[in-house]
């Protein structure tokens, strides 16, 4: 499932980077808020979930090559952080619903491949 | 033998709208160079980490990074207050990081352990008073 499929199915807003959502193939989901430890968990393509919106959510993103971000339950969004993911090219995406739906979510959609 | 190009980096003291470029930018340079992504990963987080530190803990400093045909070798430096008691701070979970960089998503105590498991080579030279020095090696064949 693409970024762009999961964010419209479930009507979250991809607030950087949308144009390229829809090509951006999306591997299992990674829950923390511990930006070192994000750093060993976020294998290659994961969906990110986090409640930190400040700018170093971006360079992790970036470095672990998260397919994108998901910040939860309508945290509002620096707009710095959302500069730089433009300029990192990472999609941030904001959902309503807490990481435990989300991730729940995410499950049920891709038809259940838990990796 | 000589390395077939450098680059050196100024890194601010808590300046989070850069920290993190020097690594960002060796990552795209490897990228570039068709090296394996899975080593890609692994200098990137190693060189994050090291990076972060000194914009947190040491004052910020400075990274030199050489490439060789076999090898990377990133030396970050600094000359902030040290380290005390390296054995300590190796330890998952040790961290002096204080409130308002803990509120930011730092301070899990796991930078420098991580550093250790995804480079080749890792030595951390550290003197109270005086800086601090992380050498990274990762081999690219
Ligand atoms: N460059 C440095 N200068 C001075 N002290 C340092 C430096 N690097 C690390 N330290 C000390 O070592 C401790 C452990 O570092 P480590 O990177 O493992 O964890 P952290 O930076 O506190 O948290 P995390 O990296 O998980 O966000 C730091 O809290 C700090 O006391
Ligand atoms: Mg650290």
């Amino acid at each position: 499932m693409t970024v762009l499929e999961f964010s419209q199915q479930n009507g979250y807003t991809i607030i950087s980077c949308a144009e390229t959502a829809v090509d951006r193939e999306i591997s299992g989901v990674y829950i923390c808020d511990l930006l070192s430890m994000a750093m060993v968990g976020v294998k290659d393509g994961n969906l990110w979930i986090t409640v930190h919106t400040n700018i170093n959510i971006i360079a992790v993103a970036s470095l672990t090559n998260a397919s994108c971000i998901v910040i939860p339950e309508d945290i509002p969004v620096e707009s710095q952080t959302v500069k730089k993911a433009e300029e990192k090219g990472i999609i941030l995406v904001q959902s309503p619903h807490t990481s435990y739906e989300i991730s729940v979510r995410y499950y049920v959609q891709s038809g259940g491949d838990p990796s | 033998m000589n390395s077939l190009f450098r680059k050196e980096y100024e890194i601010p003291a808590n300046d989070f709208s850069v920290a993190g470029e020097a690594s960002s930018s060796v990552r795209k340079l490897l990228n570039q160079l068709g090296v394996d992504p899975p080593i890609v990963k692994r200098t990137s987080i190693a060189m994050y980490e090291a990076e972060i530190n000194a914009v947190i803990h040491g004052n910020g400093g400075k990274a030199l990074v050489q490439f060789f045909e076999d090898k990377v070798t990133i030396l970050i430096s600094d000359e902030g207050p040290g380290i005390e008691d390296i054995e300590l701070a190796m330890q998952e979970g040790y961290s002096t990081a204080p409130d308002r960089i803990r509120e930011m998503g730092f301070g899990a105590g796991m930078g420098l352990s991580n550093i250790k498991k995804n480079a080749d080579e890792f030595v951390l030279e550290s003197e109270p008073g005086k800086g601090t020095r992380v050498h990274i090696t990762m081999y690219l064949l």
